[in-house]
Parts: structure tokens; sequence; C-alpha cells
């Protein structure tokens, strides 16, 4: 399976909804995504990964460097994952500490911290 | 004890390919269920590394990966031809690494061979990375259940 990606807003979130299989070959899509939502002025970025089969750390990387951009423009990147396949390579990468987790898209939509 | 091998050109969109063969034999060697994520996991990552270090070294020779069912356990090779980059950060800084400063470098290959590390070293209990004068090798195994059911 390929990667799909859609984006919608929410009040002043961006919803970033990824489905399939985030690896070596598809994280640049996911990567061209990010960098366009940050360059068009969106800084408050939701990932919901509810839909996503596979991650691995080039996935990881990707939404490090996510992270980043928006925190440059004082911004947010929420990730929205219950999988536990998913979580784990979060927590074994030490990533939970970075990255805002939430449960539901409407969580992450209305957190603020 | 039995093989499979696969070798294949150091190109993204193949890993996938590696990962679904890796799994199909694993499944097929007896390696638990609830494990096959982790090895698909582990073999993507080590073919990831593996084909970004052949990409970054210019290296043409495709990318190996061996996958061998012995009685109680399966194991997995992945072999890369860059000598010396084995061993996680030990091996000589190729990547150009002029803004060490920064603590979130997306686009910093030798972060990225980092955390593949990591996580494979995070998700299996026996893995062994070696390198010499012929490139590198990551080398891991998964106890396997002997198969009840006939085909």
């Amino acid at each position: 399976m390929d990667l799909s990606l859609s984006t919608r807003t929410v009040g002043d979130r961006t919803v970033v909804e990824v489905g399939g299989e985030i690896d070596v070959y598809t994280a640049p899509k996911l990567r061209e995504q990010l960098v366009e939502l940050v360059n068009d002025g969106s800084y408050h970025l939701v990932v919901d990964m509810e839909g996503v089969d596979f991650l691995d750390s080039t996935g990881l990387g990707v939404l490090v460097g996510g992270l980043k951009r928006v925190r440059a423009h004082e911004g947010s990147l929420r990730l929205v994952c219950n999988q536990e396949r998913i979580l784990k390579i979060f927590r074994i990468t030490g990533l939970t500490k970075v990255f805002p987790i939430h449960n539901s898209v409407d969580e992450a939509v209305n957190a603020t911290d | 004890m039995a093989t499979v091998e696969l070798r294949f050109s150091a190109q993204p969109e193949h890993v996938r390919t590696a990962r679904l063969v890796a799994a199909a034999v694993a499944r097929r060697a007896g390696v638990d269920e609830a494990v096959l994520d982790e090895v698909r996991l582990a073999v993507g990552e080590a073919c990831s590394r593996a084909v970004g270090l052949h990409r970054g070294h210019g290296i043409t020779a495709p990318v190996r990966v061996v996958l061998t069912e012995e009685e109680k356990v399966f194991s997995i090779e992945v072999g890369d031809g860059v000598s010396g980059a084995g061993g996680g950060g030990t091996g000589e800084s190729s990547g150009a690494d002029g803004a060490s400063s920064g603590e979130l470098q997306e686009s910093d290959a030798e972060g990225e061979d980092e955390m593949g590390l990591a996580v494979i070293s995070g998700l299996v209990d026996d893995v062994e990375v070696t390198s010499d004068a012929d490139g590198g090798v990551i080398r891991m195994s998964w106890p396997t259940t002997p198969a009840v059911t006939p085909p």
C-alpha cells in the first residue's frame, strides 16, 4: 500500500490525515506536505496517524523535521495515534517525550498547553 | 537449514518488497505472529540503512538480504557494500556535518542512520552489527516454534 495524504482545517489547526505506509520510499511525500503547509503559514499541525499501517525511522525523521519547522514559528505538531505497534516505535526511540500524542483528532484539535 | 536470498538495487521502493518477503519467510519459519511486526520493521530499517549507504557512497552493487531458517531460530542478514560503515557511528563520518549544533536535523543522513540502528536495537534482542573491508552486515535473529500444521 502506498501513502495517502489529505488535509483539512479545523479552527486554527490543520489536520493531516495519513494513511498507508511511511517508509524510506514514501516519507519524502509526507515531508513535502509538511514543508508546504508550513510555507503556506499553517503552524499548528495535527498529524492523524490512525490510518498508518507501517512507520519506520525515516518517517520518524520526517515528523521530527516537521516539528522543528513549526517550532521555528512557535507552532505545534501533535500526533493522533492509538495503534500499539506504531506507538511502540515512538517509545523505543524516546520520541513520546518529544511529541504530544493524542487519542483522537478532537482531543488534539482542542489541546492547549 | 533453508535459505531465501534477496538482492535488490539500492532503491527505496524495493525496501517494501524486502519487508514483505522477510515477513512471509519468517511466518513460514514459525516466528510468532506477534513478533512479525518487529521482523518487518527491523528488516526495513536495516534495508533502508543499506540503501542509504549505497546511494551515499555511489555503490551500484545490490543490497543483500539472507533469510535463514534453522531448527529453532530464524535469522536475517542484511549486507551492504560500504566498508567501515558498520558499528553505527564508529565508522568514518561521510555525511555533511557542518551544522553540528542543531538538535533536530531531519535531513542529517547520519542521524537517520543512527535512528534506524536505535530502532533495530530496541526491537531485536539478538542483533549484531559487523563490518569489514567488503562491507557491513546487520545480523538479527528470532526464536521459532516448530510448525504443527501441515501446508
